[in-house]
């Protein structure tokens, strides 16, 4: 934090803030990040999404400056990042279990930042003072971090950070000690909370629909490469791999043999523009329909499957199908009553989306 | 679960005997401490003369100031060669830690018997102290101020406790979870702020432990300075014992005794009482 | 960070050289006696010059250094006896019942471990004298199995606390009585415990001067046997039994720290 300098004018939104160049890392005989490059723009929530394993938080660390990379560089506004340490770096970060320290109170943790970079006194009050109004924690302001909730220590954690005015805030699976309610609120709040500061977040998480929730875009992660980087949408509606697609949502993934421009999946076939091969079409179950419900649809393919299983959820239900070739498929459709036996299915051509391994 | 009678029958033999052999014998002591002795017998009459000899006669005075001065310089020494120690093997070792840790230990379980024989065969005037310094021509002739001197029993204690003070402070850096030295970095405090803001602080109890325990049983010692100490070198316990000894004074070896009791406990109350203020304000766990 | 660059791991050349003093300071002492014991010449000067074994050849034809050891494992023997037994019941009293006193008992049980050991020494030899018992191996054998008494319950309290109670409600659920529970659950559940309090209270019982010094009467164990030959005066042969001492010691404390730390991961 001291050599930045403290009143740097912000980027345009979309501006290029951070750069990740050709990183990679290895542990010992591990290659924990294969040769991946990355940008984050000014003001974007960007996930990190992926396993456990995938290399999301290494890749956190080394922005962090926890970890050295192997090979590349990581810039940040015209400046070498990676050979500085953590405490030079305009950056800070949401540790996962909050590691708020124990022999300092509420506001003096938030304030230790802003003391360690040697801000006056009266400054330091008075930022505090903004920081807890930001998470609204304005009466924790003496407490002991110990006595607070998971939720309430999150809030702290992040107010220590943000208090800095980084450029870039680092979280590192910040939600993942909360119970699944707690979760879901502070998803909302960290979201409201990002786009009030307008400060780039690079969020680290594993949970698939929290990352379709929150972000602006979202780098998939596995096994220390990059499969996707793309917004959210873009992502679920056009996955360029098979894992991709089952890693973000549910998919049926249909293998196919193309030939003269037909794609043959064995228990139906549609046109298909490619070269003669064999491919992997990613078909979302929401995209099955009964026949009968969707007499109008565009490009239909058609075909016969039972129905071995109905799983209510309420508005929707999931039917596990089986075709006449013996395949089994899912369909999403809305909850109507009982159904059984040998129906009917229809969908979209268009909605098969082609991808690779 | 546990039946009054297993419950009973569990905590009556180790109460009873610790009711008889222990607390008894540390009343006894205490009640000692208000007799006196005339004429080689022990009168039970209470009062507080031997209190009063304590801390008044010029001798005991002097011999219990110079105890002070050398436990408090036996701590101070332990803790300078004990946290850093510590602070290297938590933070610095790395793999080879848990073996330097035991490397550590080991010598706390060799007999202080055999540790203060090897000061005494060091620093004597034929020691080997003496000898490799006359080798390497530094000094030509022996130096006999080294042995049969205060230094010597604060060398001959240091040597002793520091693995004790190393061991409290080692617990509680390594207590200390690391993502709080990740987080002040982060926050942008160099190494050195890091260590003053949040490694000290946090290592507090763990030091308060060690450094209570070396004084308190440097004080007590009377060992070192019968072995190295000489005349210069006499502690109060040594002046205990000859009462119980040759001096035949039971009763004002008893208030000596008595007197390094309270203070002891006296400490370790205080100590404690920090400690538990100190972690009050947190949970580690 | 000491360079620029900032490394993985900070390396620190002053911590370390400092480091490596203080463990020198620890270990010369005792490096200096071993060698010593070795030195036709005896103790003293430098550097040390004609190897022999002869020492060592002296202390095993010394039979009152043996006699003495044998008495220090009598002692030792008797103070393990004595302290597990009341230490195991002290812990299980502790984990499992409340009782008037319970917090000064605890305390009262720690004192002899950290008050220095003239004091209980002392206070233990006014009883002796009170009693009109003679001194002897036995009243150390008695003053050591009292002082460690909470060696052995503090070890052996960690490990009840370690142990899955519903092992013992599931015995108790299969009709076993809660003594036969004890014996069949309980107890070999403590089984690493009650080995590494042993073996500390061994090695402490062996090494035990200060309180044994006020307690001893015609017999001497060998803490006691090696400081009258101290106040004589100083012989190689002191440090081959020294030595011996190091080396059993270490021995020891390597199968207790290997022990406990079996112990703690289970």
């Amino acid at each position: 934090m001291t050599t930045a300098p403290p009143t740097a004018a912000p980027l345009p939104s979309g501006a290029t803030l951070l750069e990740v160049r050709a990183v990679s890392k290895q542990f010992g005989a591990r290659q924990v990040l294969k040769t991946l490059s990355l940008e984050i723009a000014a003001g974007e929530f960007l996930t990190l999404l992926g396993e456990s394993g995938s290399g999301k938080t290494t890749l956190l660390r080394l922005i962090a400056g926890f970890e050295q990379p192997t090979a590349g560089e990581i810039w940040m506004r015209g400046t070498r990042l990676d050979i500085l340490p953590p405490y030079k770096r305009p950056v800070n970060t949401v540790f996962q279990q909050y590691a708020l320290f124990p022999h300092l109170n509420v506001s003096e943790n938030i304030a230790y930042g802003l003391r360690a970079s040697n801000t006056p006194k009266n400054e330091i009050a008075a930022r505090v003072n903004d920081a807890l109004d930001m998470v609204r924690m304005q009466e924790f302001a003496a407490a002991d971090p110990a006595r607070l909730s998971g939720g309430q220590q999150q809030r702290v954690a992040l107010a220590r950070a943000l208090v800095n005015r980084p450029e870039l805030l680092l979280l590192d699976e910040p939600l993942s000690a909360l119970d699944a309610n707690l979760r879901k609120e502070m998803q909302f709040e960290l979201k409201s909370l990002q786009r009030e500061v307008g400060i780039a977040f690079l969020f680290v998480t594993h949970d698939q629909e929290e990352a379709m929730a929150l972000s602006d875009r979202i780098a998939l992660l596995r096994d220390g490469a990059l499969e996707q980087v793309a917004s959210p949408r873009e992502i679920y509606a056009r996955p360029a791999t098979a894992y991709n697609a089952q890693f973000i949502g549910q998919t049926n993934l249909l293998r196919a043999i193309i030939r003269e421009g037909v794609a043959d999946c064995g228990s139906f076939q549609f046109p298909y523009a490619g070269k003669d091969a064999s491919a992997l079409f990613s078909l979302r179950p929401e995209a099955i329909t009964l026949a009968e419900d969707t007499p109008q649809l565009a490009d239909p393919v058609r075909f016969s499957a039972t129905i071995r299983q109905q799983i209510y959820s309420g508005a929707t239900e999931l039917l596990e199908l089986e075709t006449t070739t013996g395949a089994f498929l899912r369909a999403r459709i809305a909850s109507r009553k009982p159904l059984s036996g040998s129906h009917d299915f229809v969908f979209s051509v268009r909605d098969a989306i082609a991808v690779r391994e | 679960m546990y039946s009054r009678a297993y419950r009973f029958l569990v905590a009556l033999p180790p109460i009873l005997w610790v009711s008889l052999f222990l607390l008894l014998p540390y009343l006894l002591m205490f009640a000692h401490s208000f007799w006196t002795v005339h004429d080689g017998l022990i009168i039970h009459h209470w009062n507080l003369s031997n209190y009063a000899t304590l801390f008044q006669n010029p001798l005991y005075v002097q011999v219990l100031f110079r105890t002070v001065r050398m436990a408090a310089a036996v701590t101070i020494l332990s803790v300078l060669l004990g946290y850093p120690l510590a602070y290297f093997l938590s933070f610095r070792a790395g793999p080879r830690k848990e073996l330097l840790y035991q490397l550590v230990i080991v010598p706390l379980w060799i007999s202080y018997l055999v540790r203060g024989y090897a000061w005494k065969t060091i620093l004597g005037s034929d020691g080997v102290l003496n000898g490799f310094l006359q080798y390497l021509h530094i000094t030509h002739g022996p130096v006999s101020a080294l042995l049969y001197s205060p230094f010597a029993v604060v060398l001959m204690l240091t040597h002793i406790y520091t693995p004790f003070v190393f061991l409290p402070i080692y617990a509680s850096l390594e207590h200390i979870p690391r993502p709080l030295i990740e987080a002040s970095q982060d926050l942008g405090a160099s190494p050195r702020q890091t260590f003053f803001r949040v490694i000290l602080p946090l290592s507090i109890p763990g030091l308060l432990a060690g450094a209570t325990f070396a004084f308190v049983l440097s004080l007590g010692d009377f060992l070192a300075p019968l072995l190295v100490g000489g005349p210069s070198g006499t502690m109060i316990a040594n002046l205990v014992q000859s009462l119980f000894g040759a001096a035949y004074d039971w009763p004002l070896g008893a208030a000596i005794s008595v007197f390094i009791l309270i203070v002891t406990l006296a400490l370790l109350a205080i100590t404690q009482r920090i400690e538990m203020r100190w972690s009050k304000r947190w949970s580690l766990e | 960070m000491n360079s620029a660059t900032a490394n993985s791991k900070p390396r620190s050349p002053v911590l370390a050289a400092y480091a490596t003093i203080v463990f020198a300071f620890i270990y010369l002492p005792i490096i200096v006696l071993v060698v010593y014991s070795f030195n036709r010449d005896g103790v003293g000067g430098f550097p040390p010059r004609h190897f022999t074994f002869d020492w060592y050849r002296q202390l095993f034809a010394d039979s009152a250094i043996w006699d003495s050891v044998l008495n220090s494992l009598i002692v030792a023997a008797g103070a393990v006896a004595l302290s597990l037994t009341l230490g195991l019941l002290a812990a299980l009293a502790l984990d499992r019942a409340d009782f008037p006193g319970k917090a000064l008992f605890r305390r009262l049980v720690l004192l002899p471990l950290i008050l220095p050991g003239i004091i209980t020494g002392l206070s233990l030899l006014l009883f002796a004298v009170r009693l009109n018992l003679e001194l002897s191996l036995i009243t150390i054998l008695l003053g050591h199995g009292t002082a460690l008494i909470s060696v052995a319950t503090t070890e052996i309290f960690a490990g009840l606390q370690k142990m899955d109670r519903r092992q013992e409600e599931a015995s108790l659920d299969l009709g076993a009585t809660p003594w036969r529970t004890f014996w069949l659950v309980t107890l070999p559940n403590l089984k690493l415990s009650l080995i590494a309090a042993g073996l500390l209270i061994f090695t402490l019982s062996m090494d035990e001067i200060a309180v044994t010094f006020f307690l001893y009467g015609r017999e001497y164990t060998l803490p006691l046997e090696i400081w009258g030959r101290l106040r004589r005066g100083i012989t190689p042969e002191i440090n081959a039994i020294s030595t011996l001492i190091l080396v059993a010691s270490i021995i020891l404390i390597t199968v207790w720290y290997h022990l406990r730390t079996r112990s703690l991961r289970s």
